[in-house]
């Protein structure tokens, strides 16, 4: 990322929509920000902390979401603009104090950014966190392009100062990476000192007379909102249809109009401020159409709001015809396109999308399907995580009990396809492994009798998986934490966390290592190399014998791909092509086959195994896995230590 | 500003998790914006550093903004930097018209390396791509980057060589130019000779 306060006002600049989130709060005055990383939000706070010096701010990564939101509202007691960026799954992290926030209510501008995964491109669900502000009463805004995210951001702070509640910003994984000319403003003069007179409290007592003014914040939001301009009508005085869109949905729909040549009978209503709605706008488009076709991802929120707001309308307004997701016309799964939206206008307006010659598309989907294979995601060349799982897979198998994975959050999640050899038997959310582990582990007494290994990246140890790990010491529950401590947030882009010591903004931070942790805890810990196989199984197998408590065993070798920014791996490796036996080893192809690493292939032709250069790494590993000792691992010269 | 053949004029850049594709698209879109055009560069990844295939799709209009994603069968032009991945992407983007350039070079999905599903064989995949385009360009690119040094150059040696076909309102020296906003000088010897010869491997197609 680089330094956002270098940009010139007036100029337009390619800006990433998180980086205009980020220019936007910059300009906005924002004191304080903080994040947890997590795509598609994660360059929002990258962004910032590379601004921090420039712009005298503080920038963190903090250990969790939850954490991230109570400091900027920390801030924000003090009179300070602060903030706090999530994936959608972060929301959920520090819901219990955002519905604790929402009734103190707050004094300097505070923004929580969802940066939600509709097709969930890179998470483990696709919830619209939208529903967020629906819960905590909060008013909620949906930029369509990078440049509505600056805007939006800058009138977001303001909007939280008047009202003196927490402002939500929803972006979704298209926006947040979507590249695009956005023309900054100018960068504040000076920020307030913080300051928090101590005759003020913020708390939530008395709750109920407090609710009632949280109602109230949310209507003065609205009428606020309704003039920021931010909600747009094109189209004709009276369409045949009426599209209300958000976000990018908004962007496609106007395309799938255009596309389909029905300018005319079609308008458009997109919204960008969409909680509370705007009643009075809504009903006016409303009377003008009697039919309504919705568009936004992933559920329908913005649909099942107008469907409410016309039941109490219905008098006046006369029969209407609603499409969406709740008549198919949308998908209520997934993303939405310009092709989805052009066959629901298509279908409702009776038009054929135009198309390409059909016999071409036949040819062309006959070919892609004789010729084009999945090309399945796996753990990268030289992966810490590929040995710490084949340790995994055979040590279980050797102790032949049905030995269970309960995984946890992070690249290893993908344990469970084939490059983890399906290992992982549980993946849900941000420390959940130890925590069904925990109950696994309580379950010898009726006669569950299955090893229990859970596993949880170095990050993920320290944001959530600690207090499942303390009640399972606790409460004396049986099972093995494996930490894949690869030293690195590595699935988001390689952030700092507690192990590391490193902080967002590069100044030094105290360095916290999860064996300390838990030898503190009193849980039993050993630290070993997963690049050293038999030392790993060893420890592994030991540790599944071993019976009575948690034990622990921390697998440590940094992340393949932070060791190629490292200077690289220690080895160029090769085939023997003498020493392989290839289709007639008796462990038929057993180093392609099952171990899957992308560096070392079969050549059909040759009948051997051969390493392709341009892939492998040279880490080493599969030296090991070769019944027949074929694959060399020679030193590279110019390699790091 | 150069008048656009078509609005939008939209491209996609494609290959595998880890081969510089949004960066290429990156570049792409610094150049046009900076050469006067409204651009917006929608781009998959996440997951995609680990292995899987990946996707940017770059909207050039001279005034109107686009949204993120490019409708089906109607790319201007597709560059690839991994030969399967520009048949995947043509199945779903391509149309009769489509200019597709492609590096030649594979990289082998999991699957394949596990036995479970199988490469084409190049010819037949070079086939299936010029059957199905108006012009293919099948460039060794990987092959010109390791005589660079570096197999990564493979995504700058297609920038050039997309510089090179007439298809974008912009030139090398524009592209040069965001190249050099995004690297320090001294990497900036090895990318123009990167361009240079993908501006080569073009013309000679």
């Amino acid at each position: 990322m680089a330094d956002l306060t270098k940009l010139t006002p007036g100029q337009r600049t390619l800006l990433q929509g998180n980086e205009a989130i980020a220019r936007g709060a910059l300009e906005a005055g924002v004191s304080l920000a903080a994040a947890y990383p997590g795509n598609p939000s994660s360059e929002i706070l990258e962004s910032l902390a590379d601004s921090a010096a420039s712009a005298g701010i503080y920038v963190e990564w903090s250990a969790n979401e939850k954490v991230a939101l109570e400091a900027a509202a920390g801030a924000s007691f003090t009179g300070l603009r602060a903030m706090a960026s999530m994936k959608q799954n972060g929301v959920n992290v520090c819901q219990d104090f955002i519905c604790n926030l929402t009734i103190s209510g707050t004094k300097g501008g505070i923004v929580l950014v969802t940066a939600d995964d509709p097709g969930s491109i890179s998470s483990t669900n696709e919830q619209d966190a939208r529903f967020i502000a629906k819960l905590a009463e909060l008013p909620l805004l949906e930029p369509s392009t990078p440049a509505e995210c600056l805007a939006m951001m800058r009138f977001a702070f303001e909007l939280s100062e008047q009202i003196g509640n927490l402002v939500v910003l929803r972006s979704i994984s298209r926006l947040s990476h979507t590249r695009a000319g956005v023309t900054p403003g100018p960068l504040p003069a000076s920020r307030p000192r913080p300051y928090w007179d101590p005759k003020v409290a913020w708390h939530t007592l008395p709750t109920v007379p407090r609710h009632r003014v949280m109602l109230e914040k949310l209507a003065q939001a609205g009428r606020i909102m309704s003039a920021a301009g931010f909600n747009a009508y094109r189209g004709p005085e009276r369409p045949e249809l009426l599209v209300i869109a958000s976000a990018s949905s908004a962007l496609y729909a106007g395309e799938a109009r255009d596309r389909l040549g029905v300018a005319s009978r079609v308008g458009l209503l997109k919204l960008g401020c969409t909680w509370p709605l705007d009643e009075a706008l809504l009903l006016k488009h409303l009377a003008s159409t009697e039919q309504i076709l919705f568009a936004e991802e992933v559920d329908p929120f913005i649909e099942d709001g107008v469907k409410a707001l016309y039941a109490q309308h219905a008098p006046e307004l006369g029969v209407k015809r609603f499409f969406g997701a709740a008549t198919g016309h949308t998908p209520p799964v997934g993303e939405l396109s310009p092709d989805v939206l052009a066959s629901a206008l298509g279908q409702i307006l009776g038009r054929e999308p135009a198309t390409v010659d059909p016999a071409y598309l036949e040819r062309v989907a006959e070919r892609v399907a004789a010729l084009v294979p999945p090309r399945e995601f796996g753990f990268c060349p030289g992966c810490p995580h590929r040995a710490s799982f084949w340790a995994m897979k055979q040590v279980l198998a050797v102790d032949g009990r049905d030995g269970l994975v309960s995984g946890d959050i992070g690249c290893y999640s993908l344990a469970m396809l084939p490059t983890g050899f399906k290992r992982a038997n549980a993946v849900h959310c941000m420390g959940s492994g130890p925590g069904v582990a925990g109950g696994l582990g309580q379950l010898r007494g009726q006669g569950f009798t299955q090893p229990v290994i859970t596993t949880v990246g170095d990050s993920t140890f320290f944001h959530a998986a600690l207090p499942a790990i303390i009640n399972a010491r606790w409460n004396r529950s049986d099972f093995v934490l494996v930490v894949l401590d690869n030293s690195a947030t590595a699935m988001t882009g390689f952030q700092p966390h507690p192990g590391t010591g490193q902080t967002a903004t590069g100044r030094e931070g105290t360095q916290l290592d999860p064996e300390t942790v838990l030898k503190a805890l009193g849980v039993p810990c050993q630290v070993v190399d997963p690049y050293d196989m038999q030392a790993t199984q060893q420890a592994l197998y030991d540790a599944v014998q071993a019976s009575g408590g948690v034990r622990a065993l921390i697998l440590r070798r940094v992340c393949a791909l932070v060791q190629n920014k490292r200077g690289g791996h220690p080895y160029t490796m090769s085939v023997d092509q003498d020493k392989c036996r290839g289709q007639d080893c008796g462990c038929h192809r057993f180093c392609s086959r099952v171990f899957r690493c992308p560096g070392l292939f079969f050549d059909e032709a040759a009948g051997k195994a051969m390493i392709d250069p341009v892939v492998c790494v040279g880490c080493g590993v599969c030296t090991q896995i070769c019944p027949a000792g074929a694959i060399q691992a020679e030193p590279r010269k110019e390699a790091a230590a | 500003m150069k008048a656009l053949d078509q609005e939008p004029l939209d491209l996609i850049v494609t290959g595998v998790g880890g081969q510089g594709n949004v960066l290429a698209s990156q570049v792409l879109g610094r150049a046009l914006l900076a050469a006067g055009y409204q651009v917006t560069v929608g781009e998959t990844y996440g997951l995609s550093q680990r292995g899987g295939p990946v996707m940017s799709m770059v909207r050039v209009t001279q005034e109107k903004v686009m949204g993120p994603v490019i409708p089906a069968h109607s790319a201007a032009a597709l560059v690839s930097l991994e030969p399967l991945e520009a048949l995947r992407v043509l199945g779903t983007y391509g149309h009769p018209g489509v200019v597709v350039l492609t590096n030649d070079r594979p990289l082998l999905p999991l699957n394949v390396i596990a036995g479970a599903d199988r490469y084409p064989e190049l010819a037949e995949l070079k086939q299936a791509l010029s059957e199905n385009c108006a012009k293919l360009y099948w460039l060794p690119a990987t092959e010109t980057a390791l005589t660079l040094g570096n197999p990564i150059l493979a995504n700058v040696i297609m920038l050039g060589a997309l510089g090179a076909t007439g298809l974008l309102p912009i030139g090398a020296g524009e592209m040069e130019a965001a190249l050099g906003a995004m690297f320090p000088e001294s990497k900036m010897g090895v990318n123009r000779r990167a361009l240079a010869k993908g501006a080569e491997l073009a013309a000679a197609a």
